[in-house]
């Protein structure tokens, strides 16, 4: 359900990286991702996954991220993707 | 007659012991951090004649006569040899002067009394001995009061520098803590009290057109008072010892480091870990002079001058500051222009990278996908066996497809045998991976690419991105294969009349890309192509002090606003001749000051693809 899903660490990694609020999911990242080619990496999808808790579908997403930055660089919001994605490898456990 | 010995030589003789103590203990230590193999490298260096002549005349050079801060700035240049030469000169003469005038020469003294001496004689000469009238003593002290007085002149440079930076050319300077400041005021005061002891005294002992004319007459009105003088020497020595015991703490250890860093730089060795070894030398060479402060692009947002690199190596010298040595490496865009005006060329890039390969990942990255990626096309290859050129984009080039298609009707219009490796999306080259730290990760990306390329039978690799340049350049081993960038591959067609183009008059600017400039010094090939096709216009700072676009993936942590402001700035400098177009070579710059120039912004193969000659 939803409602009891544990967002302690969503929220330590929104606090840290403020911008992530500001993701619209419009797909721009995933549609350029270097990764996108061989895997289903996106990052849109990995927002996402962890808005709702599914942090371990998330993590096997950015575990194959080449960290190209190139999501970072035709986000229409100016998100600094590439942080976020780092932040992320930081604070959640692999698991 | 004069005394032998009095006890106000005492503090310096102990201020020197401290400081010779310290300094070898400390280079000892780094020494000894050195892996094995470089302490190797260090020892052959120093018996191999030709990196001794280096060292030697690296030595003279920088450390007295400061040839690359006079290149760069000639008033400052003058301030720093003024003091630093002048002081070698005056310890130097003070030796041979003492040698040959020594007034204990007759003396039958013994053995530990005369070594002892030595210590303190050369440095309070004119006060133990009495001026011989020959010409040969005459010319001696003439000497020692010439480089007195261009110390006390570099002084006032100095002086004025520290009151207004602006006048000497420097927008901002370094600021300092109160230990800082008492070493700087010892500093300064060791030469006006030097003057005013020996002036007090020549009247007995002599001196020449400073400290006797014009300190002894004028001042002491030719007069002398035991007791003043006495008071004087006291100062001058205690000066002196303040200045030492505090030395090994402060910006002016640069004056001990920076001799064993060209001897170790000399021996070809590289940072390896941020706080031990080579780095250590690096941080202690630092003399905080502060050059790095206006050049760098973050200091474009007023607040973060402080990221620059002399207050990271400053924050990386004090163990504690563990978390602002971090954000700081993290912030850096890596453009090199520190390194490009460091009088010393501190590597701080390298300690930089050095301190993100120590970040700490829980999750570790996976690219076991990529054992699956298939070279699709080696098979046709097969047939083909002259194929010679392989062109590699990278991901960024593939976000800007007028690059691509540049280069693809280039290499048609150049008859090329080439195959464009990475048509259909690309492995990253891995330079972003190891910006992040990941290094052992990079290595993976590194090697499924080698392995592409190789496979591919080319002996040559063009590439679009200087991001991948770098990387290639510097981490592929790729026994055989030319590497070139797009720049160097279209200059070397259109030298070679395989391509041929039309002149337009056009005005353009030139971007050098950091990662093409600064790292591999590729300047002319670009401004060749661009000579052959328009007019050439000079931005405000062009080929080594290049403003980085704002767009570097260098950087982890800065914000959208802080690029956008570095690349307002950058724009600024480029478009200063007021071109029709902005040319650059690198698809990450072309991206970035798309979003924000008023102009056209091009890369150099749009420019090429658009003037070729079809006929």
């Amino acid at each position: 359900m939803m409602d009891d899903i544990d967002l302690e660490l969503f929220n330590k990694l929104e606090a840290l990286n403020p911008d992530i609020k500001t993701c619209m999911a419009c797909g721009l990242c995933t549609a350029t991702c270097t990764t996108g080619k061989f895997t289903d990496m996106s990052f849109r999808k990995v927002i996402l996954m962890l808005q709702r808790g599914k942090d371990k579908e998330a993590i096997e997403k950015v575990k194959s991220c080449m960290m190209c930055g190139k999501c970072m660089m035709v986000c229409s919001r100016g998100i600094n993707t590439r942080n976020i994605l780092l932040s992320i490898t930081r604070i959640y456990n692999e698991r | 007659m004069r005394p032998i010995f009095d006890p106000f030589v005492l503090p310096f003789v102990l201020g020197m012991t401290f400081v010779l103590l310290y300094c070898i203990i400390g280079m000892t230590r780094i020494i000894f951090q050195l892996p094995k193999e470089d302490r190797r490298k260090f020892v052959r260096s120093l018996i191999t004649p030709k990196t001794l002549w280096k060292d030697i005349k690296e030595l003279f050079n920088d450390c007295l006569f400061h040839v690359k801060i006079w290149k760069r700035k000639p008033l400052l240049g003058y301030m720093h040899s003024s003091i630093a030469f002048g002081w070698f000169m005056i310890i130097i003469l003070g030796h041979m002067e003492s040698v040959a005038f020594s007034p204990f020469k007759d003396m039958q003294l013994p053995l530990m009394e005369k070594m002892a001496s030595n210590l303190y004689l050369p440095i309070f000469f004119r006060f133990f001995a009495i001026e011989d009238a020959s010409l040969k003593a005459q010319i001696y002290c003439f000497l020692m009061d010439f480089f007195l007085l261009m110390i006390i002149s570099g002084i006032v440079i100095a002086v004025v520098k520290k009151k207004k930076p602006k006048n000497v050319g420097l927008k901002r300077v370094t600021k300092f803590g109160i230990r800082e400041d008492l070493v700087r005021i010892s500093l300064w005061t060791i030469f006006p009290l030097r003057f005013l002891a020996e002036a007090s005294i020549a009247g007995i002992t002599g001196g020449s057109f400073l400290t006797e004319f014009i300190g002894n007459k004028l001042i002491f009105g030719g007069s002398y008072n035991e007791t003043l003088s006495l008071i004087l020497w006291w100062l001058y020595s205690i000066d002196l010892a303040i200045f030492m015991f505090v030395l090994p703490f402060t910006r002016y250890m640069h004056i001990p480091a920076e001799a064993l860093l060209i001897l170790l730089r000399n021996a070809g060795l590289k940072t390896t870990e941020p706080r031990k070894g080579y780095a250590v030398a690096e941080i202690y060479s630092c003399p905080s002079c502060g050059l790095c402060i206006d050049v760098c692009p973050m200091s474009e947002v007023k607040d973060n001058y402080k990221n620059t690199a002399v207050y990271f190596i400053r924050n990386i010298r004090k163990r504690k500051r563990r978390r602002d040595v971090k954000n700081m490496t993290e912030k850096c865009l890596m453009c090199g222009k520190c390194i490009e005006v460091c009088p010393l060329g501190i590597e701080s890039l390298d300690i930089k990278m050095a301190q993100r390969a120590k970040t700490y990942y829980k999750i570790k990255s996976d690219f076991s996908y990529l054992e699956s990626c298939k070279d699709t096309e080696s098979q046709s290859r097969q047939d083909e066996k002259s194929l010679k050129t392989v062109y590699f984009a990278g991901c960024m080039s593939h976000l800007t497809p007028k690059i691509t298609r540049s280069m693809k009707s280039i290499f048609e219009a150049a008859k090329e045998n080439y195959e464009f490796i990475d048509a259909d999306g690309s492995i990253c080259c891995g330079r972003p991976m190891m910006l992040t730290g990941k290094v052992k990760e990079a290595k993976t990306l590194i090697a499924k690419n080698t392995e592409l390329i190789k496979k591919s039978g080319a002996n040559r690799l063009v590439l679009s991105c200087p991001i991948c340049y770098k990387v290639f350049k510097e981490e592929y081993q790729l026994d055989g294969i030319e590497i070139l960038h797009h720049t160097q591959y279209i200059n070397e067609l259109i030298e070679t009349e395989r391509l041929n183009i039309d002149r337009s008059d056009k005005r353009y600017a030139y971007h050098d890309p950091c990662e093409l400039g600064r790292a591999f010094g590729v300047y002319d090939e670009p401004r060749n192509i661009i000579d052959n096709i328009g007019l050439l216009t000079q931005g405000k700072s062009d080929k080594d002090m290049s403003v980085c676009c704002g767009g570097s993936i260098g950087s982890l942590t800065i914000t959208l606003e802080e690029r956008d402001e570095i690349t307002k700035n950058s724009l600024k400098d480029i478009t200063v001749n007021k071109p029709d177009e902005i040319v650059t070579a690198c698809p990450l710059c072309l991206k970035t000051f798309a979003r924000l120039s008023p102009i056209n912004v091009k890369d150099i193969a749009e420019i090429v693809n658009e003037n070729i000659n079809v006929s």
